[in-house]
């Protein structure tokens, strides 16, 4: 921070697209300005990112859009990033495509230590691997647990025989102690 | 989260430091973990060599439930999140939403959502002082806090019925005027807490107890904690000015005065300084608040194109089409209820920066919401913190990062 020649946002912009050509998808104008990279070059993408002060990794999370009427999405996964530069005051979203059946992304744990626990997260609920993480276990739902629940072919409430395991074991056990 | 007890891993290869690895089990019902939070700990004698934190134990789903229900009932949700400041949850989801809906809030209702926010503010600071006090061993002043956190609770009763979960603010606006006795009172109680504030300090800063446990423990650089995503009080405390309040102001902060505290060294005492800071810029932000609400008297609280409490499905509006025969028919063409699209928005909760990023697909259920809460990145980096710490300090490091596990798990 500081040191940075600061270059508005615009300027900022046009570089990226000349110098990742191949990898921007799209750039558009909505809440904020948001971004579609391929995954082939995230990674250089967000370093040069993060070099230009970037540095605030506000939010990842991931999107499943199976079945969304709206707009056709080329895949149906999407891992969105919310950036933020402290020192220009500037928010940035970052997002990229996931093939259902390729169903992977490259880790940001090299960059920002705090994506580990959202990559993390963004595992137990989608199922999408982070390339180059750590300790990639599930975090919210138990370890046994089967299934991503965020998916949106996931139902909200489950049949009773696809119960969680130890939750069945212990419905049991109750109705015999009555 | 894990079902099954300490998993012991193999040694490590390169560690000469100790013998034999020593797993001890803090959680999930340790008083000072306030909630539950669990953590696996490697010792080495008393020192921390490794940790990990299990969390999930609280996790209800609000996710994924948000996306089974339609916008205004997710704010009943949004109270359970971190409940012990439900009103800035409750800020952070309407204001996502009035993105998306573009819908403009009235000045009115600006000005009470800030009061409530600054509410919240100080009656979160409160608890956090009490508990964080009692965990290190200056038990005195959590009565004194807990004294003041009552009347703002009775405030908060006397403005929406409801002490925690207020579910006071409302997309477009917020749901009833404040009466004008808890104008007064809370008038009264802007002009006492200074004095409040201070008789905290006496307690506290001269306690040699509390001084040894908090001066250069779990100190991070500037550089560290942003890399570690922290936010909130425990940033600043290391230097970093950044307050989503004045960087992307939102409601009423634009229109009033205040100033972010910042620490220096980034140890625990650091953090409480800011906090300390805090809630008399909390309290200045009020006064200022209820100083400007007589000007807005009479206005509306609520945005007129709001949408109602329950969202319908889909809509019909009438399409006039050229009849073949007689003049004009009638159909009906179905619309959006909601305009689709995405939207994010964060604040500046007690904790930290709580954001929310909403998909919408148009129908009156959002496709994907998205939480950020401050608590579940706070809890991820109490392992970079805690490393080479002694046991007692983890207690004093928790307290530190002021975590809610509601907040954290959703």
């Amino acid at each position: 921070m500081g040191i940075l020649e600061k270059i508005d946002m615009e300027t900022l912009l046009k570089n990226l697209k000349e110098k990742f050509p191949r990898y921007i998808l799209d750039l558009r104008e909505g809440d904020t300005t948001t971004l579609t990279v391929k995954r082939e070059g995230f990674l250089e993408i967000m370093q040069f990112l993060k070099g230009e002060g970037f540095n605030h990794l506000i939010d990842l999370c991931g999107v499943d859009y199976l079945n969304y009427k709206l707009e056709a999405k080329p895949e149906r996964f999407e891992v969105v990033y919310h950036l933020y530069s402290i020192s220009r005051k500037e928010l940035l979203r970052v997002k990229v495509p996931i093939p259902e059946k390729d169903c992977w992304q490259y880790s940001l744990t090299s960059l920002w230590k705090t994506a580990n626990w959202f990559e993390r997260e963004c595992y137990d609920m989608f199922g999408i691997v982070f390339k180059g993480h750590p300790d990639l276990r599930r975090i919210l739902m138990p370890e046994d647990w089967e299934g991503f629940p965020l998916r949106k072919d996931y139902p909200l409430q489950l049949e009773e025989e696809r119960e969680w395991k130890v939750y069945r074991e212990l419905k049991t056990k109750a109705r015999g102690a009555r | 989260m894990s079902s099954s007890l300490i998993e012991v891993r193999p040694k490590r290869v390169n560690s000469d430091q100790y013998e034999e690895p020593f797993y001890l089990n803090l959680g999930p019902q340790h008083p000072s973990t306030h909630g539950v939070l669990r953590l696996v700990l490697e010792l080495d004698g008393e020192t921390i060599v490794g940790c990990d934190p299990r969390i999930g134990y609280l996790h209800r789903g609000v996710e994924k439930l948000a996306e089974n229900l339609n916008y205004n009932q997710t704010i009943v949700l949004s109270d359970r999140l971190d409940y012990i400041a439900s009103a800035a949850n409750n800020t952070v989801f309407c204001l996502a939403f009035e993105k998306l809906f573009g819908l403009k809030v009235p000045r009115r209702a600006r000005l009470l959502r800030t009061i409530v926010n600054e509410m919240a503010r100080i009656s979160s600071h409160l608890l956090w002082l009490a508990t964080h006090a009692l965990d290190i061993g200056a038990m005195t002043v959590f009565l004194y806090c807990f004294r003041e956190r009552e009347r703002l609770l009775n405030i908060f009763e006397e403005i929406c019925g409801a002490r925690l979960t207020h579910s006071y603010v409302r997309v477009g606006g917020v749901r009833q005027d404040f009466t004008q006795e808890a104008i007064e009172s809370l008038k009264k109680f802007t002009e006492e807490f200074p004095q409040l504030i201070l008789e905290y300090e006496t307690l506290i800063d001269v306690n040699r107890i509390w001084l040894e446990r908090t001066k250069g423990i779990a100190v991070v650089s500037a550089e560290e904690a942003i890399n570690l995503g922290l936010t909130g009080p425990v940033l600043r405390g290391s230097g970093v000015p950044y307050d989503v309040r004045k960087f992307r102001p939102y409601d009423a902060y634009d229109e009033v005065e205040f100033e972010v505290p910042v620490g220096e060294r980034g140890d625990v005492y650091d953090r409480y300084r800011v906090r300390m800071m805090e809630m008399r810029q909390s309290n200045r932000i009020i006064k200022q608040c209820l100083e400007k609400l007589p000007e807005t008297e009479g206005e509306p609280i609520i945005a007129e194109d709001a949408p109602d409490l329950l969202i319908p499905e889909r809509m019909r509006e009438p399409e006039p089409k050229p009849h073949p025969k007689k003049g004009f028919i009638f159909t009906g063409r179905e619309v959006f209820p909601v305009p689709p699209g995405e939207a994010f928005a964060s604040i500046e909760s007690p904790k930290g920066e709580l954001a929310v990023y909403v998909v919408s697909d148009g129908t009156n259920k959002p496709w994907r919401l998205r939480i950020r809460t401050p608590s579940f990145v706070h809890i991820s980096a109490i392992p970079s913190l805690a490393k080479g710490h002694l046991i007692a300090d983890l207690i004093a490091i928790i307290g530190t990062l002021d975590v809610v596990l509601g907040d954290c798990d959703r």
